[in-house]
């Protein structure tokens, strides 16, 4: 059992999403038994990971062949420090947004749970692999996943965004699929430590055209990033799913940051000759430029929900400027950083969302409205989450921030880094204020008492568990900074995966 | 045979482009298919075009590349679920936001149209 260990995340989620879809499972009445074994897919999807996290620390990644076919022939998973905590935060996240979920959104429709399940598959799967084209494989199923999660509950809004977001998805896979090719065809390899091998003996016209698919790759992974001209989905699409998905979508994004980070660490990186580190030219004022278009949406953001959607294109942007930066340390901030930006998205979806169902038509839009039921335990919340979103001490975002900033070390690189990530911060902690004033403190009268819109129990323990995930970050900051800084020692550490998988040529 | 394989593919992906650019889901639908199809095709040649090349060894004197195949064959599966996605997609826009266009809106300036071709009112 030990041994498959490393697949074991990815067949949870799918045996267990299969099995709700059968009788015990399946149908409207029996909406309970799924949400017992939702939840307790959840927690087993947990259990794994932290199963999975140990063994990596005692004894270094390890690599799983499929089908026992030895790379890099067959396909082959590979779970180091980076992939395992990705996983557990996926499975962390997975949590919340189900408990959360089970204040009604998971009964506007019947395949709520086992969609949820795939979707959670898709994305530990993306995380696992170590071959390009089953990467493309976890991506689809993954989106397929999330096309169906957004349109859950129906409406227009959601129809009209869903519209958008597929088909920009579905030429996004056909690029992915031509870069692809492109590589295959001058490599004659998938797998990422193979290609890593074989990327710098090329030359010529192979060169040129293993260029262009990394570039394409490039552009794929961008895509799904939110990266800056790439990023026009985003604010519309989050928006209007439901908050729970929207909650989850949070690390969807990431999914495209882990891809920048392995395939252009592992592949394009430092050892790929002529080809090292090609797309920094076009990632660091990109970056750069995302921040401020994240900041400028959260500025111009007329709801709540349209301010969390920005604050995700942020935590991008400063992500993909910790990459630009190419040094360990400051992947290692990174990865701290993408854990506390992850959790903070999703906890500001779900309370825009319980905010917004105690404010009658106005929902979340910044009007006078009527107050909300409970301005003490809701204020509360948003008070604690904008802390954390900004990065006041003492939460999360404070070490998170001041991490990344550390590790801009020389001369332009420091003072661009910190003059964006510094600006934008003072800009979202006006407009946070300014939210803040207008949903809790300008209504028209008193609010009626009627007991159906309080916040259901669910919806605080799903928010409360992402929100204490904060200051337990912020304690635990010392162990946490030190594994991710492991992660990233062992992903810029391109020989490792090749030794792993004991390729040809390794030594 | 390679540049008539190569005029093919980029003759599909020029249509496909070109359709998925239109305004209303039908063409776009179309043009995503059309992008699949040349997509498929391109992943096909990289393993190389070789005739009367078996992908198993010893068939043939010479064998071709199996990996490629394997690649299109899920390319395939997964492009065709999407694409039956989309379509159902399309029409449920149809019906939810009352015209055929992805932005779900008439665009500006446009004559409007008293009786649609797609229009259930006929």
């Amino acid at each position: 059992m030990m041994d498959h260990l490393p697949i074991l995340p990815i067949l949870v989620s799918l045996i267990g999403g299969l099995l709700l879809l059968l009788p015990p499972f399946a149908g409207i009445e029996r909406y309970v038994n799924r949400r017992a074994a939702a939840l307790f897919l959840c927690l087993l999807q947990i259990a794994v990971a932290i199963a999975l996290m140990a063994k990596i620390i005692d004894a270094g990644p390890i690599m799983y062949a499929v089908g026992n076919w030895q790379a890099p022939f067959g396909i082959i998973l590979y779970a180091d420090s980076l992939a395992a905590l990705l996983v557990l935060l996926t499975g962390f996240l997975g949590l919340a947004s189900t408990l959360y979920s089970f204040a009604g959104t998971d009964r506007e429709g019947h395949y709520f749970h086992p969609i949820m399940q795939f979707q959670l598959m898709g994305i530990t799967g993306a995380f696992l692999t170590h071959d390009l084209f089953n990467l493309f494989v976890f991506f689809e199923v993954l989106l397929i996943a999330s096309y169906v999660l957004l349109v859950h509950g129906g409406g227009k809004q959601r129809t009209q965004a869903n519209v958008h977001y597929v088909i920009l998805n579905l030429v996004g896979s056909a690029i992915f699929l031509i870069a692809l090719g492109t590589l295959y065809g001058t490599t004659g390899t998938l797998n990422i430590a193979d290609m890593s091998l074989k990327i710098s003996t090329l030359s010529g016209g192979e060169q040129v055209l293993a260029k262009v698919g990394g570039m394409m790759l490039m552009v794929v992974f961008g895509l799904k990033a939110a990266m800056l001209p790439l990023h026009f989905w985003l604010p519309n699409t989050y928006s209007a799913a439901s908050a729970p998905v929207a909650a989850l979508f949070a690390i969807m994004t990431k999914v495209g940051i882990y891809s920048i980070f392995r395939v252009f660490t592992v592949i394009f990186g430092e050892g790929a000759g002529a080809l090292s580190n090609m797309v920094l030219p076009w990632v660091w004022p990109l970056a750069i430029l995302t921040v401020i278009a994240g900041t400028i949406g959260v500025l111009a953001s007329p709801n709540l929900r349209n301010i969390a959607a920005n604050t995700v294109l942020i935590s991008v942007g400063t992500l993909l400027m910790a990459f630009s930066i190419r040094s360990p340390e400051a992947s290692g901030a990174a990865f701290y950083y993408a854990l506390h930006s992850t959790l903070i998205s999703a906890v500001l979806f779900m309370l825009a969302d319980m905010i917004g169902q105690q404010r009658g038509k106005a929902f979340d839009r910044f009007v006078i409205a009527k107050k909300v039921t409970q301005p003490t335990l809701l204020g509360a919340l948003f008070f604690v989450a904008a802390m954390v979103v900004v990065g006041l001490p003492p939460f999360s975002g404070f070490i998170g921030k001041v991490v990344v900033l550390q590790s801009a070390a020389t001369g332009l690189d420091k003072a661009l880094v910190w003059s964006t990530v510094l600006i934008s911060t003072l800009l979202t902690i006006i407009v946070l204020a300014r939210a803040g004033t207008t949903l809790f403190w300008r209504h028209a009268g008193e609010s009626a008492n009627s007991e159906d819109e309080s916040a259901s129990v669910w919806q605080v323990v799903g928010v409360v568990l992402l929100l204490v995930a904060s200051p337990m970050m912020a304690i635990f900051a010392a162990p946490i900074t030190e594994y991710t800084a492991m992660a990233a020692a062992q992903l810029h550490d391109v020989r490792l995966p090749v030794s792993v998988l004991q390729l040809q040529g390794g030594q | 045979m390679e540049l008539l394989y190569s005029l093919c593919v980029g003759v599909m992906t020029f249509s496909g482009v070109f359709l998925c650019l239109r305004g209303r889901t039908f063409p776009v639908v179309l043009g995503l298919m059309m992008l699949g199809y040349a997509v498929n095709l391109f992943l096909f040649s990289t393993g190389r075009l070789s005739l009367g090349g078996a992908a198993i060894l010893g068939e043939s004197e010479t064998y071709a590349d199996p990996l490629p195949q394997a690649l299109v064959l899920t390319a395939i599966v997964i492009g065709f679920a999407m694409t039956a996605y989309a379509v159902i997609l399309s029409m449920r826009a149809r019906a939810d936001l009352g015209n055929d266009f992805v932005d779900g809106k008439e665009p500006p300036g446009r004559p409007k149209q008293s009786v649609s071709r797609w229009s259930s009112k006929q």
